[in-house]
């Protein structure tokens, strides 16, 4: 017992200690919360405030600064005035650019069409870029977003800002994936239908257009597979007589109670 | 030497050595072994064949595979219950039961085997004692295992919902071979003095092989659900899956995290297996238990050490891995918020090889022998030490403004260049040569060389480490101070081979110099100072600690996603907690494995006691 108790203790002692030092020997850092997708007022933004939103997103949710640092693990990219037109002009580029706005979109979403010399992936005779496309992944810029990190490093850059601030608000602000949004679940079918304008095409109980099939009694006709996968696949099946109009971008804009309680409402419209 | 005359039920070695059967049916096992590793290619070709044919059932499996948008209410709550904790606690605590329970019948079956090789029959014993231990733990295991899908079934059920979508497959493949490593294990403990003696033994040999096969099996399965959630593949941008299982199978860090699990159990098993002879060594009273104890934690020592050396070239391995996946989490790993980790995991990877050299230090008391190599132990522990304290040094200190100013900036003038990778690098192959450098001196502790080259095979391996040592210097500093960040890296793999090959090398010398060596004093078991054992709990604890630290660090690193980059965690718990919270989690679950492992230890001591109490059977037939 006498060494159950030592060995016990001693384990305990050691536990403590590193429980001890990452608790209180090491920097106490908090993690940034998960990004959530922000409300942007284009309309009413003026040039600076777009820049500055610039300066936020590429500071922020598009975590540049990861690489393009001081440590060298990227380019950086206060000098864009007089490096792009060299890199337009190199042999190398892949690109379809003609200027520094260009430039500057091409490697955000196609990052490979330029590799700076030394910064390439290895493994691919360095012409391929580490870099991933912003407008996916965990970034998921929006075409709005992407113009305000132009803006925001032609700014730096010392060169004229020469995008000009997106007018289609709506399109703009919504990110590409709706993974990257927060917004209240909605209870009732009805008020799901009514949110995601599905009446705009289809009938349902006797109310809508008429570009797709009517719905008012799918559920005599299809079952829950059926609809589900309508909903997340559109095009996976066409409906006779009609075009294949409807986009399929539910999938990522509904959430799953209610996707699930839109094909249970509607397959049980017998 | 009279174990070494023993022979299983009366069959001598050469006996068994002729039982052509035996050998056939291992070699049979051996293939069971060997084809999982040839699967992708088997897999690969067969997916293909089928591709055509499959194509329409994959678009129609692919329509209910997308991952679904969650809310934070589709994450069910019980009050008082915090889901993250509860699903992080059962999965690292099954994790660290899985791995003792998969790495301790690989050294079963290797113990055994050199048993048979031998014909020395306490190596068949301490195998038997061996897989005792981890008899129970396997029960504890599959209750653990349960516990785990009970907390995602309940907090987390669209996670498992889409990811058992797309493993259906190796999901139900899993739960057979279950049964299939249960039978293996029951059958290989259970008949363990049954199946003794010529054939028979080569049989249990055998079942050995097929419960390491199947064990093995089941963990890659297991892996490849991880690191889906980490590198997903087989599904598009939107996280829809293709119907593809093998490609979801086969992702980017699937093979990364296989070996590296597969030689940190074998390093774990034998740090745990280590702490239960430590334990019966300190409890035994009698001379021939502590030497049995004794030697049993040596044998447990050096496999936890034998896996402890490659085991930092797989976590490199890995890590490169990851950042070649992808940059972004890379940096997050290495240069972001999780930096400061790694000199947690620097305190205790220093822990482990100074307790393990320690031990072999300490076991030098054996042999009266010993005192030639004692004059060298104070180096060994200076290198290792100054080696410890590179790796442990940060790159970027925390300072107040005044601090900062007077410094100049966040680096030491000094000290800022050693929290480079590099210099940590060169640091830690430094450290496992210098491991390796210790067991050398153990193993020559009490003989001395006879072959005429022994001087020139003591010149080649001084010559064999000094080269190498330079070569390890040179390339840290000139790929850590006058090259650019993106290859500072570039000096990982060259440094790497030139410690494997002087280990390698220096081993195979020092064996034929030893080969037919005579002995200059006894080997005493059980001569060792009590303070040996507690290194060995010392390493036994640390390895577990460090198992759930970095455990925190691999899932962390997908920050807010259920699966990186497709499918969003919503839940109140998506953000990324502290280094200290996790300590703290981590610590919880340390000592609830604790109590756990004290528990199996006390049943396979219970099983062993006999109590007959007199006339007791006599009264109840009155």
């Amino acid at each position: 017992m006498k060494h159950f108790l030592k060995v016990v203790l001693f384990s305990l002692i050691i536990i403590g200690f590193f429980a001890g030092f990452a608790n209180f020997g090491i920097p106490k850092i908090e993690p940034a919360p998960p990004p959530r997708a922000e409300k942007i007022d284009l309309d009413s933004m003026t040039m600076e405030q777009f820049i500055a939103l610039g300066d936020k997103l590429y500071n922020g949710k598009g975590t540049c600064t990861l690489c393009h640092n001081s440590l060298g693990r990227a380019p950086m990219l206060d000098q864009v005035g007089s490096v792009v037109p060299e890199r337009l002009a190199d042999p190398r580029y892949e690109g379809e650019a003609r200027h520094i706005e260009g430039y500057l979109y091409e490697s955000m979403v196609k990052p490979s069409a330029y590799v700076v010399a030394g910064f390439g992936k290895a493994g691919s005779s360095y012409t391929e870029s580490p870099m991933p496309d912003v407008t996916g992944g965990s970034i998921g810029f929006s075409e709005a977003e992407i113009m305000a990190v132009i803006a925001y490093l032609q700014e730096i850059g010392g060169v004229e800002v020469t995008v000009t601030i997106p007018t289609d608000a709506p399109a703009a602000e919504e990110p590409k994936s709706d993974q990257n949004v927060a917004r209240a679940a909605i209870n009732t079918p009805q008020e799901i239908i009514t949110h995601f304008g599905c009446h705009a095409c289809h009938k349902v109980e006797g109310a809508g257009g008429e570009l797709g099939p009517d719905l008012s009694h799918i559920g005599s006709q299809r079952d829950s597979a059926y609809i589900r996968r309508a909903l997340l696949d559109p095009n996976a099946e066409i409906a006779e007589g009609f075009a294949p109009m409807m986009p399929p971008i539910y999938g990522d804009q509904m959430y799953a109670r209610e996707l699930e309680s839109l094909v249970s409402y509607l397959a049980g419209l017998k | 030497m009279i174990e070494t005359q023993i022979f299983y039920s009366g069959v001598s070695m050469a006996q068994a050595r002729k039982t052509k059967p035996g050998r056939i049916i291992l070699l049979l096992a051996l293939f069971v072994f060997i084809a999982p590793l040839l699967l992708p290619d088997l897999a690969g070709s067969v997916a293909f064949a089928a591709e055509a044919s499959a194509t329409e059932a994959n678009q129609a499996a692919s329509i209910t595979l997308a991952p679904p948008l969650l809310s934070e209410s589709d994450y069910p709550r019980i009050r008082g219950v915090n889901s993250r904790v509860t699903v992080w606690l059962a999965a690292q605590l099954h994790l660290w039961f899985a791995a003792f329970v998969l790495a301790v019948p690989i050294f079963v079956f290797i113990i055994e085997a050199i048993g048979m090789a031998r014909g020395d029959k306490r190596y068949d014993d301490m195998a038997y004692e061996f897989i005792k231990v981890s008899i129970t733990a396997y029960s504890i295991t599959a209750i653990l295992g349960g516990l785990l899908l009970f907390s995602l079934v309940l907090f987390y059920p669209q996670v498992l919902q889409y990811l058992s979508g797309v493993f259906k497959e190796s999901m139900f493949y899993y739960a057979l071979l279950f049964f299939a490593e249960s039978a293996c294990l029951y059958i290989y403990y259970y008949g363990w003095h049954w199946l003794q003696g010529g054939t028979k033994k080569w049989v249990h040999l055998t079942i050995g092989l097929m419960l390491n096969a199947v064990g093995t099996l089941l963990m890659f399965l297991a892996n490849a659900w991880v690191t889906f959630m980490m590198s997903p593949a087989g599904v598009d941008p939107a996280g829809v899956f293709s119907g593809d299982s093998w490609a979801a199978m086969h992702n980017f860090l699937w093979n990364p995290i296989n070996l590296h699990r597969v030689i940190a159990n074998i390093a774990y098993g034998g740090s745990i297996v280590g702490a239960y002879a430590a334990y019966k060594f300190l409890s035994s009273s009698s001379k021939e238990q502590r030497a049995h104890y004794d030697w049993m934690g040596y044998n447990a020592n050096f496999i936890a050490i034998a896996a402890l050396l490659p085991l930092p070239f797989a976590g490199y391995y890995l890590t490169a891995e990851i950042y070649a996946y992808s940059q972004q989490m890379g940096i997050t790993l290495m240069g972001g918020v999780f930096a400061w980790l790694f000199i947690i995991q620097a305190v205790l990877i220093g822990t482990l090889f100074l307790s393990a050299n320690y031990y072999l230090w300490c076991g030098m008391g054996r042999s009266d022998g010993a005192v030639r190599y004692n004059k060298y132990i104070k180096y060994l522990a200076i290198v290792i030490v100054g080696a410890f304290l590179v790796w442990f040094t940060p790159h970027t200190l925390i300072l107040t403004n005044a601090e900062l100013k007077g410094l100049g900036g966040p680096y030491h003038k000094y000290l800022g260049p050693l929290g480079i990778m590099p210099a940590k690098n060169t640091a830690v192959n430094i450290m496992i040569l210098f491991t390796s450098l210790s067991f050398l001196f153990y193993r020559r502790a009490n003989k001395i060389p006879t072959v005429s080259w022994a001087k020139t095979g003591n010149a080649i391996q001084v010559a064999l480490f000094s080269a190498g040592i330079l070569n390890l210097l040179f390339l840290g500093i000139y790929h850590g101070y006058f090259t650019n960040t993106v290859y500072k890296v570039a000096a990982s793999i060259p440094q790497v081979l030139t410690t494997l090959i002087i280990i390698v090398v220096s081993s195979v010398i020092d064996a034929m110099m030893y080969k037919n060596s005579k002995e200059v004093a006894a080997l005493n078991w059980g001569r060792v100072p009590d303070r040996s054992q507690y290194a060995l709990f010392l390493l036994a604890v640390s390895f577990t600690w460090l198992m759930g630290l970095m455990g925190y660090i691999r899932s962390g690193i997908r920050q807010h996603w259920h699966v990186t980059n497709v499918f969003r965690d919503n839940s109140v718990d998506a953000f990324t907690p502290t280094l200290g919270y996790a300590a703290n989690v981590v610590s919880i679950g340390v000592i609830i494995f604790m109590l756990l492992v004290i528990f199996v230890f006390w049943l396979s001591a219970v099983s062993a006691r006999k109590t007959e109490t007199a006339g007791y059977w006599k009264e109840q037939m009155r």
